[in-house]
């Protein structure tokens, strides 16, 4: 007997302790303008920093933010955006585990007339307020115009694409071309599906069919990563430009290895759906695409 | 300290520890009670319960399944592309319950026949599975899959406002309970958990019950996965991960030994539900992720620290 009830006890107290580290504590105006975030994942550094944008911003505008994670798993997340609604937000930011699987949730968001903002991924399906992700048409325009800063008008540059089709290949594609068409020399464009080794590939080939290439610009970092090796081992010195900002890439613009990376923001990302979040409950009207800058990093 | 009495407060263990979970909740957030929120609720649990309720059958028999959250992806990845296809939505979920069935009798098979102890042969299943899934679906979520009313009515839909999902989890308690204590086979699962020697002697065939409880769980795992993928309206490749852990953590909290032939379903039920709850729970109460899994662990620890003393 004494043994289940110290159990019984620690468990109280274990549970008590913990909620106590939540912000449970003034529970009682939990009806009244909290936003729910629902995050994808915490296990990688990029949505980390969007969640944390989302946190010091709901502090700066004193707002009350519940988060979720879903851990990758999009069940999970339909669990938790259902736990969300149950206690009582007034606004959904969601930054989808996936596009197709969030649609569901969105909709139930809809049927409670709670208004759904989406960061980073989009939902297939379901009426959403407002989109957040990187400008990735002027990131596009900020890598070429870099080259013809860097290297010259009418340089002659390399295009490695991402998976045909797919958003960010388009719009990085689109802005790129809005000016090295008229500024630089595209002597190549080819897909290497967002994938180092297929970079490392492609990039190969471009070099051998141009030897007179001075620069790459990379849909990615990753396909970037693998155009250095490349360059390397063709023997040649190319600007080489990615896109993203990952570790690895600012990595390899300390090394000197990676010309640049056109950096995607995801701290800014999180304080402007916070900022969206702020206006939607103020019955503000917000732009249904909203975009976030992106910047150069070098060395 | 071994009276009778003491038996019965331990083997109430779970309830109680449920209800105590019930009650702090509801005293930090008072939304946590409403009705909708326990409607919500069992939706939840009834996933993990599902395929919590096959593994019980495993673990009496001394065994345990890794396999599960593969075998539910792969036959959601199955279902989903026989309806893109074209195949009726309801005929697709009964011929992934026989695919599931199938994948499960495959481990049963290895383990009895094959003699390999059964974690080495779910975790190699359990990669098998998740491999030729991703195969299969090329690493793509399969999307777009139908209209159909009563598809969508097995994940989301309600009878007299109780969620689908949970029925279903309540006919499968029902029937696996009757199975457990009422038949032959249910006594003969128990029984080659508690010795393996003593049933040969016995005559009891082994290798059927335990190709049966292996079996029974991949069923369950693609019933499971039906209801998900109904939920999400998509089959994800990578759906089910770590689903065996929070099938395994049900069945221990029920208080189920994982040495075999002690145990049973009721606890099982008890024990989704505890888990089930602290997610919801900690979620409304605005727990961190972070904490949320360092208080499941405990609960599992501690669980099984007031188990000790039974054997």
């Amino acid at each position: 007997m004494k043994k289940l009830l110290s159990f019984l006890a620690m468990a109280i107290l274990v549970i008590g302790l913990v909620a106590g580290c939540g912000k449970s504590a003034d529970s009682g105006d939990q009806k009244s303008g909290t936003i729910g975030f629902s995050v994808s994942t915490q296990n990688n550094p990029f949505f980390v920093s969007l969640k944390n944008g989302i946190e010091e911003q709901a502090k700066a505008l004193g707002l009350k933010v519940k988060i979720v994670d879903a851990q990758n798993d999009p069940a999970k997340q339909a669990n938790d955006i259902s736990d969300l609604l149950e206690s009582g937000v007034s606004v959904l930011i969601i930054n989808p585990v996936d596009s197709a699987a969030i649609s569901t949730s969105v909709e139930m968001a809809n049927g409670k007339n709670i208004p759904v903002i989406t960061v980073d991924r989009s939902a297939d399906k379901g009426t959403v307020v407002a989109h957040i992700a990187s400008d990735n048409v002027k990131g596009g325009e900020m890598a070429a115009q870099l080259i013809v800063d860097k290297v010259g008008n009418a340089a002659k540059v390399g295009e490695l694409e991402g998976i045909p089709g797919a958003s960010a290949t388009r719009e990085r594609g689109q802005g790129f071309h809005n000016v090295a068409d008229q500024a630089l020399t595209v002597v190549s464009k080819q897909s290497a599906d967002f994938d180092r080794t297929k970079g490392l590939n492609v990039a190969t080939n471009m070099l051998q069919a141009n030897p007179d290439m001075q620069a790459i610009f990379a849909h990615n970092d990753e396909m970037a990563l693998g155009a250095i090796q490349a360059a390397k081992s063709a023997g040649k010195d190319i600007f080489i430009v990615g896109f993203d900002g990952t570790a690895d890439a600012e990595k390899a613009v300390q090394d000197g290895t990676l010309a640049a990376t056109i950096a995607q923001q995801p701290e800014l990302m999180g304080k402007i759906a916070m900022d969206t979040a702020k206006k939607v409950i103020g019955g503000e009207t917000v732009e249904a695409n909203i975009p976030v800058d992106l910047k150069v990093v070098t060395k | 300290m071994d009276s009778k009495a003491m038996q019965y407060v331990r083997k109430l263990g779970p309830l109680i520890g449920l209800i105590i979970l019930f009650i702090i909740i509801s005293v930090m957030n008072d939304s946590f009670l409403e009705f909708s929120n326990l409607r919500n609720l069992l939706r939840q649990v009834s996933i993990n319960a599902i395929i919590a309720f096959g593994m019980t059958f495993v673990i009496l028999t001394g065994g345990i399944d890794l396999s599960v959250g593969s075998i539910l992806a792969l036959s959601s990845a199955f279902m989903a592309q026989l309806i893109v296809t074209g195949t009726n939505p309801e005929l697709a979920i009964l011929i992934a319950a026989g695919a599931g069935l199938v994948l499960g009798a495959i481990n049963g098979l290895v383990i009895t026949y094959g003699r390999v102890a059964p974690f080495i042969a779910t975790l190699a299943t359990m990669t098998i599975y998740r491999g030729a899934t991703l195969v299969f679906t090329d690493g793509n979520p399969i999307s777009g899959l139908t209209q159909d009313p009563l598809f969508h009515a097995f994940g989301q839909g309600d009878i007299a406002n109780i969620p689908i999902p949970a029925i279903t989890m309540f006919l499968a308690f029902i029937i696996l309970w009757f199975i457990l204590s009422r038949t032959s086979l249910g006594r003969k699962t128990y029984a080659v958990g508690g010795s393996e020697k003593v049933s040969y002697i016995a005559g009891i065939k082994i290798d059927r019950v335990k190709v049966f409880a292996y079996a029974l769980t991949g069923m369950l795992a693609a019933i499971a996965g039906a209801i998900i993928t109904s939920r999400l309206n998509s089959a994800q490749p990578t759906a089910g991960t770590g689903y065996e852990l929070d099938a395994i953590a049900a069945v221990v909290l029920g208080g189920t030994s994982l040495a075999g032939g002690r145990g049973h379903i009721v606890g099982t039920l008890i024990g989704a539900l505890i888990i089930g709850t602290l997610n919801n729970g900690l979620n409304i109460l605005d727990v961190s992720s972070f904490y949320q899994q360092v208080v499941k662990g405990i609960v599992i620890l501690l669980a099984v620290l007031a188990d000790r003393k039974k054997a």
